[in-house]
C-alpha cells in the first residue's frame, strides 16, 4: 500500500537531489600560500552572516588551509577589522 | 634577524601631528635598536568593526621590519605603556608571508605610479 501511494505522487519538476558537487580546496587549486589577515573583504568569504567561521564540510578546504584561515580571521577580529559577532554581515 | 609585521591602532582623538609623532616614536625606537624598516603603511582613519574603549574609529598603522627576537617584547611593553595605542598585534612573517608582502608592495607601487600618470596626463 505504501509503495502504491508513493508512485501516485507525481512531481511537476524532478526534485533536485543535490548532485554530489565534488568539493575542492580553493587554496590548493589557486595556489594561494598565505592568507592575509589584513584584508577583511577576502576573509568575509569564509565567515557566515553572524561572523562565525564556516566549517570545512561546507567550504571543502583542506585542514592546513582551514587552520590558516581560522588564524587569519581571529587576528582580523583582534584588530577590529572583522566583528566577533555580527548580524547580516554580508 | 627575523621579519616581523606590527599593526597598531591609535585613538582618533589625536591631532595629525600627534599621530605622526607617535608613529615616528616607534619607528625610531625600532631603528635605534638595530631593526631595519622594510615597509610602512598607514590606512588612516578607519571605522572599526566594534568599539574599542568607547571609540568606534581608529588610525591604523602597519610597520614591517627585520629585527632580533628579543626586541619585540620591549617594543610591546612600550605599546602597553602608551595610552594613545588602542590595540597592537605583532606577527612573525614566514617565507610565504614575506613573498606575499613583497608582491603586495609591488602592486601598491604600481597603483601609485598609475595614479601619478593619470594625474599628470589629466592636468
Amino acid at each position: 500500500m505504501a509503495q502504491q501511494k508513493n508512485s501516485d505522487i507525481k512531481y511537476l519538476t524532478p526534485i533536485a537531489v543535490d548532485t554530489k558537487k565534488k568539493k575542492y580546496c580553493r587554496f590548493k587549486k589557486s595556489r594561494i600560500k598565505y592568507i592575509d589577515y589584513k584584508d577583511p573583504n577576502f576573509l568575509l568569504k569564509f565567515v557566515n552572516e553572524q561572523g562565525k567561521i564556516l566549517p570545512r564540510r561546507l567550504t571543502g578546504t583542506s585542514t592546513k588551509y582551514q587552520k590558516k584561515v581560522a588564524k587569519a580571521v581571529k587576528r582580523a577580529r583582534h584588530l577590529a577589522l572583522m566583528p566577533y559577532v555580527a548580524d547580516l554581515l554580508k | 634577524m627575523n621579519q616581523y609585521e606590527t599593526v597598531f591602532i591609535l585613538t582618533p582623538v589625536l591631532s595629525e601631528e600627534q599621530m605622526k609623532e607617535a608613529v615616528k616614536k616607534y619607528e625610531d625606537f625600532l631603528t635605534s635598536n638595530g631593526a631595519e624598516m622594510v615597509h610602512r603603511e598607514n590606512w588612516g582613519m578607519r571605522k572599526m568593526a566594534y568599539p574599542i574603549q568607547k571609540k568606534s574609529s581608529g588610525f591604523y598603522q602597519v610597520l614591517e621590519y627585520k629585527s632580533e627576537g628579543n626586541l619585540i617584547s620591549r617594543l610591546e611593553v612600550d605599546f602597553k605603556r602608551d595610552e594613545r595605542i588602542l590595540r597592537f598585534l605583532t606577527v612573525k612573517l614566514d617565507k610565504h608571508a614575506i613573498a606575499y608582502s613583497e608582491k603586495r608592495r609591488k602592486k601598491i607601487k604600481e597603483a601609485k605610479k598609475e595614479e601619478k600618470e593619470a594625474k599628470s596626463s589629466s592636468n
